[in-house]
């Protein structure tokens, strides 16, 4: 039994040691790929025209929407991106005064869902595209649970092969030398292209030489331990429709805790379990034999004390019996020397007869 | 003579017949519908809440009220608490038919069903808690399977392997705790990746501990739940050894249940005053949160306590069903109510009839299922030929 303890022990235990190897390296730092590239979106200059919005769905070849990219009035109603919108423009603000704010993917440097994946059907590209790989995906959607900024949408209607559908950064078009479809289309240049650390340059200067015009934030550079999307904007974000209250975690520092228990757990526990056993088992064992012993000896006392008692009693009854003969012998003889009578030799008669019976 | 006779019901026409034959056949068609039509046409679910009740109460619930049968077998084989022998086999099969259901459960939410062995035998996410979730689910569900084959062969009557499964039992036993504590923990841990998502109540970095701890007041409340209703109606299947233990388990596991949520409604309490998360309590979901500490968590714990204390046998099931509510009531509160707190109400979640109708079904099954293992097997009493032999 022991021995197969033990192999059970070494089985769990190599079952939680093969686990948390990525999570290793997502315990440190990790600040994006060298030269990976990203995209600056500056809302001071968006006007809401909504032609990258159209370009989008042309390159990537989604559905045609209901209302064309033309219609404006589209605007006034907040919209989020869905399976067949990779991405969506917002009006925020009053109507004097709107600001718009472009949604997508912000490929985060260590993206939620790559980390939350349980088939590895996302991946961060050196390029700095987060992509999708439709091949792996089983469909359970825990990478929108995990997405922060409630990027990843699904094809809810596609009863045998739904996929997620988000943002590639235009991966194959970037493999091609081209830009991404929204940046080449934005006519007022409120999306810029380039390497990550040029944009965040490029914003900070925006920043300082504009310092009325800008909030001095720039959004994405740390926000859930950095993004490859990065965002400059005369209001605060929050008036954007932009969480302030994500923190500069990545994802995957969130959850390196409970993945840094497993193999603890699957090391410690049989350990301890297997202990309590042994400990249990052994208390038994040595209680089970106190028990024999005690009733052992109990059984020996009480029959020691028995045969003391019978001896006892035996030797009064001895003592007893040899008092009683003394007794009647006496009588007897006293009864023999006495004179005889002839009414008297009746009354020994009986008194012979109540001898026998008592011996 | 100790072995009950199979006296049921002699009509299969009877009231539990014809209700649950109902919803099995709502079920089928409305499985029919889910397959051909995809997830959308069926459920409420969009893009804002990927995970709806499916996912927060057959599968978070389930593997929750399941936690019997780990918590049971620690007790009996390594704890050496020898009296709660009898309640083993219920809860190990409890535990099994649970977990089998979940995962079946699991098809009807997952986009793509058959690709469910993927995270383990294609593409390893090993960075993921759901891929630990998946394979230890994936080893448990097995384990439990072994577990519970002893009662199938003494009903087949294959004696030789019976006996090497009994030999296991201590290695199969520290084997399920230790995949128990993992993935009733990772399900906790799922939420970990989501800080903005989760009302700060509810979130903690502790919520895997949080969600272990409440799994074995669960398991422990869920043994005496079901334990008196099978009393209720499966008791001719019941020996006198079941019987005579029957009360001594039910004190047991009060007792323990009643430590066991003092100490969750403590370390619940500390997470809070961890994150200084104190002023929420005075607001809606501060009134949500206190009625799920003090009317589910302290409460029972309570309840229990007095129950044990007076040998009162009523108080303690009424207290085993509270918390068992109160499992449910947290696992909706993480998964559905708290989650998505920062969305205007237009796009909060609730979920559909047809989503409900799913749920209803598979807890249905495993009831059907529960009673015809339960009034064949030998679960609730010893089987003749291996009487005493453990």
């Amino acid at each position: 039994m022991l021995r197969r303890t033990f192999l059970g022990m070494l089985g769990a235990t190599c079952v939680g040691a093969s686990l948390p190897a990525g999570a290793e390296a997502a315990g440190k730092e990790f600040k994006g790929y060298p030269g990976s590239k990203g995209v600056l979106f500056d809302a001071t200059r968006c006007i809401g025209c909504r032609k990258c919005e159209a370009a989008c769905n042309k390159v990537n070849k989604l559905p045609k929407p209901e209302k064309s990219f033309d219609d404006l009035a589209v605007l006034d109603t907040k919209r989020r991106t869905d399976a067949k919108t990779h991405t969506v423009v917002n009006k925020y603000g009053t109507p004097e005064h709107p600001v718009f704010r472009k949604s997508q993917c912000n490929h985060c440097l260590e993206p939620a869902c790559a980390s939350a994946c349980f088939v590895k059907a996302f991946n961060k590209l050196p390029n700095g595209a987060v992509v999708y790989d439709e091949s792996v995906c089983v469909g359970c959607r825990y990478c929108m649970v995990a997405c922060p900024f409630e990027i990843p949408t699904y094809e809810y209607d596609e009863p045998l092969t739904p996929r997620v559908m988000k943002c590639d950064m235009c991966a194959p078009r970037q493999a091609k030398g081209q830009l991404p479809g929204c940046v080449a289309e934005c006519p007022k240049e409120a999306l810029i292209f380039g390497t990550r650390d040029e944009l965040i340059k490029i914003a900070r200067e925006r920043i300082r030489r504009n310092p009325d015009r800008y909030v001095d934030h720039l959004y994405g550079e740390d926000e859930m331990g950095g993004t490859s999307w990065l965002y400059i904007s005369g209001v605060p974000f929050n008036k954007i429709g932009m969480r302030e209250d994500l923190g500069t975690k990545s994802a995957p520092e969130l959850t390196a805790g409970a993945l840094a228990a497993v193999p603890m757990v699957a090391g410690l526990w049989p350990v301890l379990l297997g202990g309590i056993y042994a400990v249990t088992k052994r208390n038994s064992k040595v209680a089970d034999e106190e028990r024999k012993e005690a009733v052992e000896s109990a059984i020996a006392k009480a029959s020691s004390e028995a045969e003391k008692t019978l001896s006892e009693a035996l030797e009064k009854a001895d003592v007893a019996n040899k008092r009683q003969i003394e007794v009647e012998v006496k009588k007897a003889v006293e009864d023999a020397l006495k004179p005889v009578e002839p009414e008297e030799s009746a009354e020994s008669g009986e008194a012979e007869n109540s001898e026998k019976e008592e011996s | 003579m100790s072995t009950p006779a199979n006296n049921g019901p002699k009509s299969a026409f009877n009231t539990f017949n014809l209700v649950a034959g109902a919803i099995l056949l709502v079920g089928l068609v409305l499985t029919v519908l889910r397959f051909t039509q995809g997830i959308g046409p069926v459920t409420n679910l969009d893009d804002n809440n990927p995970w709806g009740l499916w996912i927060g109460f057959d599968l978070l619930c389930g593997v929750a009220l399941a936690a019997g049968g780990y918590t049971t077998s620690a007790a009996c084989y390594i704890f050496g608490l020898k009296r709660f022998h009898s309640a083993v086999r219920p809860a190990i099969l409890t535990a099994f038919l649970g977990y089998a259901l979940v995962v079946f459960a699991l098809q009807y939410d997952l986009g793509r069903p058959w690709r469910l062995p993927y995270p383990i035998f294609v593409s390893q996410g090993t960075t993921s808690l759901l891929f630990e979730v998946g394979l230890c689910v994936m080893l448990y569900l097995t384990v439990l399977f072994v577990e519970f084959t002893p009662a199938m062969f003494e009903w087949l009557g294959w004696k030789k392997i019976r006996k090497v499964v009994v030999k296991l039992t201590l290695v199969l036993t520290i084997f399920g705790v230790v995949l128990s504590t993992l993935h009733q923990s990772s399900l906790g841990a799922l939420y970990t990746i989501a800080p903005s998502k989760l009302h700060p109540l509810w979130y903690s970095t502790y919520m895997p501990l949080y969600f272990f701890v409440s799994s074995i007041a669960a398991g422990m409340s869920m043994v005496i739940f079901e334990g008196s209703m099978s009393h209720k109606k499966l008791h001719r299947m019941m020996d006198e050894e079941y019987l005579k233990h029957h009360d001594g388990v039910v004190f047991g596991f009060g007792k323990a249940a009643a430590l066991v949520l003092f100490g969750y409604f403590f370390i619940k309490m500390m997470g809070v005053a961890y994150d200084n998360n104190w002023h929420y309590l005075v607001s809606g979901y501060g009134l949500l949160f206190l009625t799920e500490m003090l009317g589910f968590v302290a409460l029972p714990c309570f309840l229990y306590g007095v129950g044990v204390r007076d040998r009162n046998l009523s108080l303690i099931k009424k207290a085993s069903i509270i918390t068992v509510l109160g499992i449910v009531f947290n696992r909706f509160n993480v998964s559905m109510v708290a989650f998505n707190y920062h969305l205007p109400s237009s796009e909060r979640y609730f979920p559909s009839m047809m989503e409900i109708g799913i749920s209803v079904f598979i807890v249905t099954l495993g009831v059907v299922i529960f009673r015809f293992i339960t009034t064949r097997m030998p679960i609730f009493f010893e089987h003749p030929d291996y009487k005493g032999d453990h």
